[in-house]
């Protein structure tokens, strides 16, 4: 108690009263009310990326983490008792656009896209999604490819469209020029036209590979020698 | 030196104030939220706590800049404690100027004092270029907010008015990108709703391409331009402070 402060007995009785009463009725008016209910809405329209910049104030890295946040908050481990795979993926789509618009450098909203929303047990929604990811790849090859390389392992195996696994793959290989690139990303395509029993083009594909002159690792380079020596072989069997 | 003197009163009182609380508060407020929202997160963590604790800090700077000037200011002008000072053999531009240098100082300290946190996750260039910017942005705050508190000479008003200031300037850009859109018509309204965008931003700062969040995330860009940015923010806070002592010669006290 500061010297500015006069003890508490000469607060009145009664001033004491109503604070108690006061505090006694907000405690047990909340305590008397429902929790917070979960509701089963769909995601609302999103707003155009410029009026979204607008509402950023000039923190557009901060808002878009905050407005992936809330979208995230639209399934049922979250505030929303509507799972993944009923949303509308058209809007959500255009929500991760809006949002990519923001800052383009995050990778949360492609994060988001291929690996929870494209993994939902739902073929038209894992397409679309797949699809969201392979346009927004093409905006930027070089940051975006590791989203686009899931896109085309999810093709593959969860939605056995090896055609469409290797698009994304070629994409993968072809637009992209990251330095970053893992082995296995840069040559998804062979691996998809083994699958697809395409067995010369895989081969021509390693040649012209080990021709190029561009692997320098001694571990990839025998590693390719070995598979080129195993189609040859499957292509012999086959004949 | 009677300027330097007044700098140093200004400082002493925010600090007697409660100012590095407040300060500390902000840094404990903005830490938390950033923790919290960071366990929700499915990826980026580290860079969703750092946006967020950037941009929390940030308005935490501004605004306790922006409150410090308007309620020391004020009381000053209700207290007649500035007709008193104005009655000692200081000329008005000593006085103005001096208060001014003080608040100042009270935002550079802040500017410091927030980036220490932010150490944590972003490059110390970055976030030194980013803490000078901060230090001018507040620079720029508690000039227009001297501003307004000594013309308008009401807590309320002098407070709106420098918070209408900063988010007009921030959003600024953004006003001028939606006026001009391939979505704006070629009518009358249209275009005069844009050549009033433009008018404007001519006469305010350029708040939207300082202190960015995005040199703590990504590195900087180029330290040219943003030392440029950063030149602008000083010179209008020259401007600010010119226009302040005009009319602070002109006011009848």
């Amino acid at each position: 108690m500061s010297a500015e402060e006069r003890p508490l007995a000469h607060v009145p009785r009664a001033v004491w009263l109503a604070l108690g009463a006061a505090l006694a009725a907000q405690i047990a008016w909340n305590a008397a009310r429902p929790a917070p209910g979960r509701a089963a809405t769909d995601l609302p329209p999103p707003p155009s990326p410029a009026l979204l910049r607008l509402a950023a104030l000039g923190e557009p890295q901060a808002a878009a983490r905050l407005a992936m946040l809330y979208l995230q908050s639209f399934d049922y481990g979250g505030t929303n008792e509507r799972r993944y795979r009923e949303l509308d993926y058209a809007r959500l789509a255009r929500w991760l656009a809006a949002i990519l618009e923001l800052d383009p450098h995050s990778q949360y909203p492609l994060f988001s896209a291929a690996r929870i929303y494209a993994e939902v047990p739902d073929e038209a929604r894992t397409r679309a999604m797949l699809e969201f990811v392979y346009r927004e790849f093409l905006r930027d090859p070089d940051r975006r490819w590791p989203w686009l390389a899931h896109a085309a392992l999810l093709a593959k195996h969860r939605l056995h469209d090896l055609p469409l696994a290797l698009r994304y793959a070629m994409a993968v290989e072809q637009k992209s020029a990251a330095s970053d690139r893992p082995l296995w990303a840069r040559q998804m395509r062979i691996f998809i036209l083994e699958d697809m029993n395409e067995l010369e083009a895989a081969r021509v594909m390693i040649r012209d590979l080990l021709r190029a002159g561009r692997i320098t690792d001694p571990a990839e380079l025998r590693f390719l020698n070995e598979k080129l020596k195993e189609l040859e072989a499957r292509q012999g069997s086959v004949r | 030196m009677p300027a330097a003197t007044l700098a140093r009163f200004v400082v002493l009182e925010a600090w007697r104030g409660g100012l590095p609380w407040l300060a500390a508060g902000s840094i404990v407020l903005a830490g938390a939220l950033a923790a919290f929202l960071s366990q929700v997160a499915l990826t980026e963590s580290r860079e969703l706590e750092l946006a967020l604790a950037a941009a929390t800090l940030r308005a935490c700077a501004v605004f306790l800049v922006a409150v410090q000037v308007a309620s020391s200011t004020l009381r000053e002008l209700n207290d007649k404690g500035l007709e008193l000072m104005l009655s000692l053999p200081l000329g008005r531009s000593t006085h103005y100027l001096g208060r001014l240098a003080g608040f100042v100082a009270c935002g550079a300290l802040l500017a410091v004092a927030f980036c220490a946190p932010l150490a944590l996750w972003a490059a110390p260039g970055a976030l030194a270029l980013w803490s000078a910017s901060l230090a001018f942005e507040c620079a720029v705050v508690a000039a227009a907010t001297l501003f307004f508190s000594i013309s308008l000479g009401q807590l309320v008003p002098a407070i709106a008015a420098s918070a209408g200031f900063y988010l007009l300037a921030r959003s600024m850009a953004a006003i001028q990108a939606i006026a001009g859109g391939p979505l704006a018509d070629a009518s009358f309204a249209s275009q005069a709703a844009r050549g009033l965008a433009s008018a404007f931003a001519l006469l305010l700062p350029r708040l939207d391409g300082v202190t960015r969040t995005e040199w703590l995330l990504y590195g900087v860009p180029g330290y040219g331009a943003a030392a440029a940015a950063i030149g602008a923010l000083a010179l209008y806070a020259a401007l600010l402070g010119a226009a302040g002592l005009f009319d602070f010669h002109r006011k009848s006290l």
